[in-house]
């Protein structure tokens, strides 16, 4: 059963050699300092542990510090205080072996869809040809065989996150990093990228951090949900899912009681906090 | 009833082969009506060339405009013709072009070469834009065709002076639009690559300068008239061939017609220089969208 669990789940034993790709955060903050000089508190005291091979959701209300939490696991930022590791190692500047994958289109697009996909091979310093060949396979996994020469601008939008998709497991990463990858997308097309994204992570499995706002989305996709409260963002509870593996069609899953169950009892914790950054922002706006 | 896909397939039973009549057509209706719009088009603009031109040798032809001052259209054919035919007091009037034409394209190729490279660094290094920004900005305040004036008196009435008055004027633009393009690189794109394991030289040749291409060609077409102009004012600062000292020596015969021909050139020579920009441009930027307004709506 899904429960408030703070301590560690345990990952299968043919994962557990895997422990360089555990991401474990401990008393995260980060603080900026405004326009007109005063600081602001984005996150406070952020702690949670992602296990290797495991797929962990970030959920919570706009604002609450998800993204900026990502973007200091990934080494892109740094924190005020606390900190990350990524394979018992501090993060300090960008870590090997990390992918990630964002909201908007981070598509180069002046290249082809191969040419985008060859990229993170050819930063690693493999040749020229033996990426063209890795692109080309990774765009057949991801089903997008026969438009390896095409511009990004000339595919739909669920097809561009394919691409990126790709371009983000090519390497093989041991922990893959999501800041609400399939938020622009249609209702239907995100349930099928969501299935996908499922089928890919099984064959490869890197641990994910995975953000979004749609506690469905979370609940369908993790094993752990971590719940952040907003102003200034924190931890507010971590819940476990425990739907058996493999899932299978996202679409399917959203109708078995056991998954409407789980959803339920971790909305109730969601809500308040929703709302309360909603009258928030409400208020500030007025 | 409960609709299901096969129900759905026979709610629109329509036969293949009018679906298929219908469609040709509806582009064969298309096709006549984007016909019909590119003649108006080119009727419209012949018009306006017809009114503009015609009613400036009407007007001067009836002595409403003094054609000695103002010119008059069949006088600078007329003198366009003779410049080709029997040159000017200086020799042949394809030397001055030549001459205008080589200040010019290599003024360009100076300047843009200097522009791009400044303004990548420069866009790149955040730091070294805030010293050198204010310094920048004071240059770029200076009516720099004055400086052509001290390039006559340091370098002499050949050709090098004209190159660098060019190559300070394409410099500029192309600085600018090169420094604005990188900093206008997409903050994902790049958080991205750098997080794929991008080195900074990986970065520059992948992103940013894929990224600021867009706004330096853009830049390229502008450049190229200030070359032009660049030029130009070298020669009629000082010089002993080129067109800016044919429509000096028009001015000063008081030969309107004579300035107006080498206007004439000169603008030929910007069009065939913009078509050309325009070919690379093409070449360079293919992966952009069209433009929603190529794709013409029936």
């Amino acid at each position: 059963m899904a429960s408030r669990n703070e301590s560690a789940s345990r990952a299968p034993a043919d994962h557990a050699d895997r422990a360089a790709s555990r991401i474990e955060v401990t008393g995260l903050g980060k603080r900026f300092l405004t326009p007109k000089g005063e600081v602001f508190t984005a996150l406070r005291d952020v702690t949670f542990t992602v296990e290797p091979g495991r797929f962990c959701a970030v959920v919570g209300p706009t604002g609450c510090g998800k993204s900026t939490t990502l973007s200091m696991v990934s080494g892109l930022d740094r924190p005020s205080e606390g900190s990350v590791k990524v394979g018992g190692r501090e993060v300090s500047g960008i870590t090997g072996g990390i992918s990630f994958m964002f909201q908007t289109d981070a598509l180069l697009p002046w290249k082809t869809v191969a040419g985008n996909v060859e990229l993170g091979p050819l930063f690693r310093g493999v040749g020229k040809r033996q990426a063209r060949t890795l692109a080309r396979d990774w765009l057949r996994r991801v089903g997008l065989a026969g438009f390896e020469d095409h511009h990004p601008h000339q595919l739909s939008g669920g097809m561009r996150k394919r691409v990126a998709m790709a371009a983000a497991l090519i390497n093989e990463p041991r922990i893959l990093l999501m800041d609400e990858p399939f938020g622009a997308l249609d209702v239907q097309t995100k349930a099928i990228m969501q299935t996908e994204l499922l089928g890919l992570w099984e064959q490869l499995r890197p641990s994910v951090l995975f953000i979004t706002h749609d506690l469905d989305e979370a609940v369908a996709l993790a094993d752990r949900v971590v719940v952040m409260t907003s102003g200034p963002g924190t931890v507010k509870a971590v819940y476990e899912v425990d739907l058996p593996r493999p899932r299978g069609a996202v679409q399917d899953l959203r109708y078995e009681p056991h998954f409407l169950e789980t959803q339920h009892r971790i909305w109730e914790s969601l809500r308040e906090e929703v709302q309360r950054a909603y009258a928030l922002t409400a208020g500030a706006d007025a | 009833m409960s609709i299901t896909p096969t129900a759905a397939g026979q709610v629109a039973p329509t036969p293949p082969h009018t679906g298929a009549a219908a469609n040709r057509s509806v582009a064969e209706a298309g096709r006549r009506a984007r016909r019909r719009r590119l003649i108006w088009l080119w009727v419209a603009r012949f018009g306006f060339a017809v009114v503009v031109i015609g009613g400036w040798q009407l007007f001067t032809s009836l002595k409403i405009v003094d054609p000695f001052f103002y010119g008059q259209p069949s006088g600078i054919w007329k003198r366009t013709i003779d410049l080709f035919e029997n040159g000017t007091e200086f020799g042949s009037f394809w030397t001055d072009i030549a001459t205008t034409l080589k200040e010019a394209v290599f003024g360009f190729g100076l300047g843009a070469a200097a522009g791009i490279v400044l303004g990548v660094s420069l866009g790149q290094n955040r730091f070294l834009a805030d010293v050198l920004g204010p310094y920048i900005k004071v240059v770029n305040a200076i009516p720099r065709i004055v400086l052509g004036s001290i390039f006559i008196v340091a370098f002499g009435i050949g050709v090098t002076p004209k190159v660098l008055l060019s190559a300070v004027l394409v410099f500029f633009v192309v600085f600018f639009n090169a420094f604005q393009g990188v900093r206008e690189v997409d903050r994902n794109i790049l958080a991205n690559v750098r997080v794929l394991g991008a080195s900074p030289l990986h970065v520059i040749r992948h992103v940013t300068v894929p990224s600021a291409l867009t706004w330096i060609i853009a830049s390229l077409h502008t450049a190229f008239g200030f070359a032009i102009v660049g030029a130009l004012v070298g020669e009629v600062l000082g010089a002993q061939h080129g067109v800016g000292l044919v429509i000096k020596t028009a001015q000063g015969s008081l030969d309107p017609d004579g300035v107006f021909a080498g206007m004439l050139v000169i603008s030929v020579i910007t069009l065939v220089a913009e078509f050309l920009l325009t070919l690379l441009e093409r070449r360079l930027l293919s992966w952009r969208p069209p433009s929603p307004a190529e794709a013409a709506a029936i």
